[in-house]
């Protein structure tokens, strides 16, 4: 064996036991390291907002906000008209829902979400998006066919039924109030939270389920 | 495009992996602190995945957080660390891991 042969095996070595991130992990890490020691972001912001959206922050908040809107109509009054600002009443400001729009189901009317050029979605009140809000499929589809994506969700609406289909923005997210299911009545506002699915509260669902 | 099974489920893998939570996360700081805008992050991803989508790149998790990446990468440059700091770096934290015994910290020279 050569010294070059050597060489190329231990490097060989070397490469399979240190466990080589993928291209993109040292991409990332690369602007991570960068992006802290020139002090244009702070380690520990970066570290919190994963643990959050990692581990805490899902759509139980938006559910929240939804089953308030629905017990106290004063509430329900100011989420419709500056949802930004109800929603500070749980502390759930911040990550992109700073100009957030509530969209309120009727019996005539359907709701629904999208975000035709990338992804932008209110974060802080329903944790991150599912894949299929940033998958290209429904980007592309939504505005040109709802009422297929909608059926592809197990969602058919009568055609007496208007969909009105909400494009996201870097500045004004959305975020869809459900329709109250009859025989709720009575029932606290905990209660209430956990029959509002996420699903219902960007449009492809509806109909919430008394559990 | 399926929806998934219990929609009000804990958020339990989110992310498929760390590097992608750690792109969405510095977007977010960096918008915060002012070196970007939410708008230009908004065209910059959305200008990737519809470049992504031209190259015929599968409808995926992963040509979407390429995408987001590629676009940080963009935005970053204009923000003050060019393409060519990114790359040397890149080469530096290989080369770290490279010569890191397993188990032991990777760290920079």
């Amino acid at each position: 064996m050569s010294s070059h042969d050597a060489k190329k095996l231990g490097q060989l070595h070397r490469d399979l036991h240190t466990h080589m991130p993928s291209d993109p992990a040292l991409r990332v890490k690369a602007l991570e390291s960068l992006a802290v020691e020139k002090g244009l972001v702070a380690q520990d912001t970066i570290d919190t907002w994963v643990e959050m959206y990692r581990d805490r922050v899902g759509p139980m908040r938006g559910a929240q906000v939804v089953a308030r809107a629905w017990t106290d109509d004063a509430f329900r009054t100011r989420l419709l008209n500056d949802a930004g600002q109800a929603i500070k009443d749980f502390g759930f400001e911040g990550h992109a829902s700073e100009h957030l729009k509530a969209v309120e189901n009727t019996p005539g009317t359907h709701n629904l979400v999208v975000c035709t050029l990338c992804s932008c979605y209110p974060f802080s009140v329903l944790g991150m998006s599912p894949a299929w809000y940033r998958s290209a499929a429904y980007r592309a589809r939504v505005v040109k066919d709802p009422r297929a994506v909608l059926a592809e969700f197990g969602l058919t609406l009568p055609d007496t039924v208007k969909i009105r289909v909400w494009d996201s923005t870097a500045e004004l997210r959305y975020l869809v109030v459900p329709e109250r299911p009859a025989g709720t009545q009575g029932w606290s506002e905990d209660r209430l939270t956990e029959i509002v699915t996420r699903d219902a509260m960007i449009g492809t669902d509806r109909d919430l389920k008394i559990t | 495009m399926q929806p998934p099974d219990d929609p009000l489920a804990p958020p339990s893998g989110v992310f498929a992996e760390p590097w992608q939570a750690t792109v969405l996360a510095m977007a977010t700081a960096l918008i915060r602190q002012g070196h970007f805008t939410q708008i230009d992050w908004a065209h910059a991803l959305g200008a990737k995945l519809a470049e992504a989508d031209k190259m015929g790149a599968p409808d995926t998790e992963d040509t979407y957080y390429n995408a987001a990446l590629t676009a940080l990468e963009q935005l970053i440059g204009q923000a003050g660390i060019p393409p060519a700091d990114q790359a040397t770096r890149k080469a530096a934290w290989e080369d770290a891991y490279r010569r890191t015994p397993h188990g032991a910290p990777v760290v920079l020279e």
